[in-house]
This record gives structure tokens, C-alpha cells and sequence, in this order.
């Protein structure tokens, strides 16, 4: 009976073998497609398109509002202007070594992270602390107004200067 | 009382008792078994233990303990849910609702945050125990391995949920912490972006973390806690010392 049942299903009572490793086949093909689709599928879910984050390109006023020798933070934008004897040019205030926020200590002179004590020179050079690399220079360039316009998402090669 | 004893008695005999637990009454080894091995909760833990095994200097109870930390956890983070809403700048204004508005509301956030770092230690302390013992030997090995995965997701909870507060302490861990992530080599950029939803801790991570500090992450936890426990029964009860023919090499 069961033999006849067999017969029914398969064409040939020898078969039993290659249908079940067919069906494994098909199983684990499908379930490898799905799950390389869904791979795709969810990196891209997970990747935003459109973010709500302020622009990179900051505009810092007219530049007569940095006198020289001084350096002015920018907290809310994460940078320093400073006016040295060479120049007006913008250092990231975000620490090299895990991202925080620098600060400008006028008393010492010099740039100091509060999380893990890097400091570092008016010209982002290294003094002491954890930070593996000086504080970036971000390009910065007088617009067609006259203001002073320093782009955040690249870090420059070389140093450059606005002179006035 | 006598009286008392016997509605209950006849209570347990009702149709309907007998229908949601079927072992019946505890009223021989074999009835107090099925009662274990019947109940989808009950049925994780052995129907026997030894005597020694209830002792406090086997275990200091510590892996209990973890259990009692995390069920406090989900109960007064589910209660501190419906006074929170995961957004920028409103999180920071609910923490702080919660702490001098709402009643109870600055004990039922300490209670979550002091019994969070609670579990940590007793994590730590449970795993220590386990070490120094021997428990982590054949044939329960593969426990402990279960053990350092439920380790993983306490650290990873305790550190999602840090970021809730959107509190200064809270925004600057959780830069620094993503900031290392982006040091895993070839996808480390990838990595942070993907878990932070942007580049900077801005609404899109506050978002992400308190998904994963409130639903994925106690998911994962719970799923491994089960298995943490029935594999104790399945690996032959606590370890309570080193037995004949038990392993004793390292």
C-alpha cells in the first residue's frame, strides 16, 4: 500500500532520495536568496536618504569680527576662528581621539578636551593626551559678499590662510 | 481553616482548575513532576534538585539575583515608557518631568537606574562565581558561552540606554562610544552611520538607541535567558562541586 502511494507520488519507487535532496536544495537556495535579499533590503532601510542635519558650509560673518591674535569658538558649529599673525583660519574643535567637543582655554593659551585631556597649540599641533592626530584645518574663504565661509565635511592637506 | 483547606482542595479539583493545570494535586513524586514538566514556565527548571545546590555558598545566588534585577528593569521601564517620548528636545524635559512631576516618578527612574547598574555588577559578580568554581566545565560548557552572550546584551542595554537622558553625559558617551565603533576596520565609518541613523547623536540616534534599549535588545535577552536556564537542567543541574568522573583537568 504504502509502496503503491509511493509509486503515485514520484513516477518511481526509487526516487525518494533525489526528491528529498531536491527539496533541500530548492529549500536552502530560496531561504539563501531571501536572506540575501533581505541583507540589501535592510541596509538600505537602515541607511537614512535624507538627513536633518545642519549644513556643513558655515557662514561666520564678516571677518573685521575676529580681531588679530584672538580666537573665537564656536561651540554650535564645533570650530575655532583664529586670527593669527599670518591670517584669518578655522581649526575642528572635535578632539581627534573620540570625538568631543574641545575646549579653548585663553588663560594657558592653549586647546583642551574636558573627556580624556588632549590639548593642543593655537595651530591644532598635538601638545600631550590620548588624540593620534592634531585638530584639523577646515577650508575656509571669503564669499563674493565678503563674509567668511568655512566648510566642515573636508579636512584640509595644507595649511592655507584668508589674509585681509 | 480546616474548612478553608478543603474549598481549596475542591477548587483544585474543579473542571476548570484541571483544565490549566493538569499534573493535578502535588500529591505524590510523580504528580509534583508532571506539574513541572506540564507548566511552559516551570518546565525550564528541574523537576529535582539537590539540597546542596540551595545553599548560599554554591552560587550566592547571584545569577537569581541578575533574574530579580532584570524583571524589576522591564517592570519600571515599561512604567517610565508612558511618561517618555524618544525625541529632541523633548526627551531631556520628560527626564526631568519625571523626576519632579510625576508621582512616583523620581523613584521609579532611580529604581531603573540604580537597579540597571546593579545588574551589571551582579552580571559580573554571577560570571566571576561561575569561573572561580569550576561551573563553566564539560558538560556546561556551552552555558557559559550563552552566559557571555547575556553579559553582551546587559553592557549593550546598559549603554543604550544611557543615551535616553539626552542629558550632556548622556550625548558625549554615546559620541565617544559610536566613535569607536567607526575605529572597527573597512566598515567601522559604515557601522556608526547605520546604528546612529546620521553623523552626528542627533533625533535619528536618540530614536535607534531607545528601539534598541526598549524592544530589541530585552527581546534578545529573553530568548537567552530561557535557554540560559533549561540548558542548567539539560547540563545535569547547578554545579555544586566536582563529582566522580567529572573533569577535573586546567
Amino acid at each position: 500500500m504504502a509502496d503503491e502511494v509511493k509509486k503515485q507520488i514520484c513516477g518511481t519507487g526509487a526516487c525518494t532520495e533525489c526528491s528529498r535532496r531536491k527539496f533541500a536544495k530548492l529549500g536552502v537556495g530560496s531561504i539563501a536568496i531571501a536572506g540575501a535579499g533581505s541583507t540589501v533590503f535592510g541596509y538600505a532601510f537602515l541607511s537614512p536618504n535624507v538627513l536633518y542635519e545642519p549644513s556643513p558650509i558655515v557662514d561666520a560673518g564678516k571677518p573685521d569680527r575676529y580681531p588679530p591674535d584672538s580666537v573665537t569658538p564656536d561651540t554650535q558649529s564645533g570650530l575655532y576662528i583664529v586670527h593669527g599673525p599670518e591670517g584669518i583660519y578655522t581649526l575642528s574643535a572635535v578632539c581627534t581621539h573620540l570625538g568631543c567637543l574641545t575646549a579653548w582655554k585663553p588663560e594657558l593659551g592653549i586647546i583642551a578636551c574636558p573627556c580624556h585631556g588632549s590639548k593642543f597649540h593655537t595651530d591644532g599641533v598635538k601638545i600631550e593626551g590620548p588624540a593620534p592626530r592634531p585638530l584639523p584645518w577646515l577650508k575656509t574663504w571669503l564669499s563674493d559678499d565678503g563674509k567668511l565661509l568655512i566648510d566642515r565635511s573636508e579636512p584640509l592637506e595644507q595649511k592655507q590662510f584668508v589674509r585681509i | 481553616m480546616a474548612k478553608l483547606l478543603d474549598e481549596f482542595a475542591e477548587l483544585r479539583n474543579s473542571r476548570v482548575w484541571r483544565s490549566m493545570f493538569r499534573g493535578g494535586t502535588g500529591d505524590s513524586n510523580l504528580r509534583r513532576s508532571l506539574t513541572v514538566q506540564q507548566n511552559v514556565f516551570l518546565h525550564l527548571a528541574s523537576v529535582k534538585i539537590r539540597r546542596r545546590a540551595l545553599e548560599v555558598g554554591v552560587t550566592w545566588y547571584l545569577g537569581t539575583l541578575s533574574l530579580g534585577c532584570f524583571l524589576i528593569l522591564v517592570v519600571t521601564g515599561i512604567l517610565l515608557m508612558l511618561y517618555y517620548h524618544p525625541s529632541v528636545p523633548q526627551a531631556y524635559a520628560d527626564m526631568k518631568d519625571l523626576q519632579f512631576v510625576v508621582s512616583a516618578g523620581v523613584f521609579l527612574r532611580n529604581l531603573h537606574r540604580w537597579s540597571a547598574h546593579a545588574m551589571v555588577l551582579l552580571v559580573f559578580a554571577h560570571m566571576f562565581k561561575v569561573f572561580y568554581r569550576g561551573a563553566y566545565r564539560p558538560p556546561r560548557e556551552f552555558n557559559w558561552v550563552i552566559g557571555v552572550v547575556l553579559l553582551m546584551v546587559t553592557l549593550f542595554l546598559s549603554y543604550t540606554g544611557y543615551l535616553l537622558p539626552w542629558d550632556q553625559l548622556a550625548f558625549w558617551a554615546i559620541t565617544v562610544g559610536s566613535n569607536i565603533l567607526s575605529a572597527v576596520p573597512l566598515l567601522g565609518a559604515k557601522l556608526r552611520f547605520l546604528i546612529l541613523g546620521g553623523h552626528t547623536v542627533n533625533a535619528n540616534a536618540l530614536l535607534r538607541f531607545y528601539v534598541l534599549h526598549c524592544v530589541i535588545l530585552p527581546l534578545i535577552a529573553v530568548v537567552f535567558l530561557a535557554v540560559h536556564f533549561w540548558r542548567i537542567r539539560k547540563d545535569g543541574g547547578l554545579h555544586t562541586g566536582l563529582h566522580i568522573g567529572e573533569k577535573t583537568d586546567g
